[in-house]
């Protein structure tokens, strides 16, 4: 690990200012990926700014009727959180599909929206890989692919991103509330991660120096019809092939409403709008399950290694929703999938 | 003026204090240092192991505060005031915590290496009060692998001990 001098925040204002005003500066809070990639020379900071005495681990209920989350909440104490399991189902559930426990217990809500990409590449040092080292190249593109992107990717990047309690707060429609330099803002979760285009060292839309501070759940919505269905090469402790999230209101047998958000397919959670409105007013039936799912597919593109991951990610969004529609989602401990 | 403040932190070291299995510990430590090699090199406890060094496979579980993390994946800076508990202060060989006996018992593992972890994670996992089932104690322990592969009698020692009533009754 290369040195790198450290610094404890009293307050926000305190680590914003420092890493603002250093750019070789990076906040560090749960540091399960931080920490990893440090190790690897993958990221080399020059100082790290600990945000984690800072008083963000509160879950605050909102003036619209949601959930406001402090970014230092660990993923094990949101995913445990009573008002979470009981108006929100569906985030538990992710969050619980992903990691292991002691990880859980010390990742933080801010850091799971911004953990790197597992590729293969990204992480060995010893290859060529756009988002390591802008302009070097992408060696996923042609090597072991298995588990890279299928969807947006572009000429400089087929990259995921890994999170699994991000696809649920994609398909939630959450918000990320922002601090940094030029004062706060809030960005609607489907603008928080980008898309590699030919900047892939980005993987979201924070500036140096920003921080995110919470995220706010919307009022309560899909607390009887929603699952988490990951699919990967074990049975706990890995990283997703193809997740999907899937939220449906239905009246009777026909579906009003519907979000589908995918993981492990993209730089950033999947969801596809025109996918979701082919649903509403539609009857739960295989077909319009299908038709749904050749729509958030449209496009998809493999790569050799990950070609399977097209039909893998249509079959996972049919049957996704089918245990939406009746009430029974993926329970995360007993992996059978019905 | 706060940015001075922050600028003109030292670099190399940082002084923290850390109870260790009861014991306040006063330490000088470079920010580089994980709280995993701070324990086994500067302590010299040695039970809590370094298997993968990335998190991905337990070996080196401790409790920090009462939780269960990956010890190799901590800063030990970032610790300043925590409370550790390593194995070396969950039982003695002359009196064994029941996990450990369970352990025994149960023929839940072969080399060992991975044990220490294991008994760490289960002792988390306990006072966390999450698993009620074999399943989810699977589930719930994924996160410390065992190349021996005696998953089947660890699920077993946990379970056997999670059974008795006074576990029962501190879990609920």
């Amino acid at each position: 690990m290369m040195n790198f001098s450290y610094t404890r925040a009293e307050t926000v204002a305190d680590a914003i200012a420092a890493v603002a005003a250093d750019p070789g500066a990076r906040f560090i809070a749960g540091g399960t990926n931080l920490v990893d990639l440090m190790k690897y020379d993958v990221m080399k900071p020059e100082r790290l700014v600990d945000i984690t005495r800072l008083p963000l681990r509160e879950i605050e209920a909102t003036d619209a009727g949601g959930l406001r989350i402090g970014a230092l909440v660990p993923n094990s104490d949101l995913a445990y959180d009573a008002r979470i399991q009981r108006d929100y189902p569906l985030l538990a559930s992710a969050i619980l599909a992903g990691a292991s426990a002691q990880l859980r217990n010390a990742a933080t809500t801010g850091g799971n929206l911004l953990q790197r990409t597992r590729c293969y590449y990204f992480y060995d040092v010893a290859t060529p890989c756009n988002k390591r080292e802008p302009g070097s190249g992408c060696a996923a593109k042609t090597g072991v692919n298995r588990v890279n992107a299928i969807l947006g990717t572009s000429e400089a990047c087929i990259a995921t991103h890994p999170s699994d309690m991000c696809v649920a707060l994609a398909a939630l429609e959450a918000s990320v509330h922002v601090e940094g330099p030029n004062g706060p803002r809030v960005v609607p979760f489907a603008e928080f991660h980008r898309l590699p285009g030919d900047a892939p060292q980005n993987d979201n839309t924070l500036a140096h120096g920003e921080m995110v501070v919470a995220v706010e759940l919307p009022a309560p919505r899909f607390g009887r019809n929603h699952t988490y269905l990951k699919l990967r090469d074990r049975l706990s402790y890995a990283f997703a092939l193809v997740s999907v999230a899937a939220a449906l209101d239905m009246d009777g047998d026909v579906i009003v409403d519907a979000r589908i958000a995918l993981g492990g397919v993209a730089h950033k959670p999947w969801r596809v709008t025109d996918s979701e409105a082919l649903l509403k007013g539609k009857p739960a039936t295989p077909d319009s399950f299908g038709a749904a799912a050749d729509a958030i597919l449209s496009g998809a593109t493999g790569y050799g290694g990950n070609d399977f991951k097209i039909e893998l990610a249509r079959r996972a969004v049919v049957r996704a929703l089918a245990q939406a529609v009746a009430g029974e989602p993926q329970v995360q401990s007993d992996k059978s999938v019905n | 003026m706060e940015l001075d403040r922050l600028a003109a932190a030292e670099p190399n070291p940082v002084s923290i204090a850390l109870t260790v299995n009861g014991v306040e510990r006063r330490l000088d430590v470079p920010p580089t240092v994980t709280l995993l090699d701070l324990l086994r090199e500067r302590l010299d406890l040695t039970g809590a192991k370094k298997g993968c060094d990335q998190g991905q496979c337990g070996a080196c579980t401790v409790l920090v505060n009462g939780r269960r993390v990956n010890a190799c994946l901590q800063l030990a800076v970032m610790n300043d005031g925590a409370e550790i508990t390593t194995i070396e202060g969950v039982g003695q060989p002359d009196a064994l915590h029941p996990l450990q006996e369970a352990f025994i018992a149960h023929d839940a593992f072969q080399c060992g290496y991975c044990t220490p972890g294991q008994i760490c994670s289960a002792l988390g996992m306990m006072s966390e009060g999450h698993a009620k089932t074999a399943a989810e104690i699977r589930e719930l322990m994924s996160g410390n692998l065992c190349r021996c592969g005696a998953y089947g009698n660890i699920v077993d020692a946990i379970e056997d001990v999670m059974g008795r009533s006074a576990f029962k009754e501190a879990a609920e």
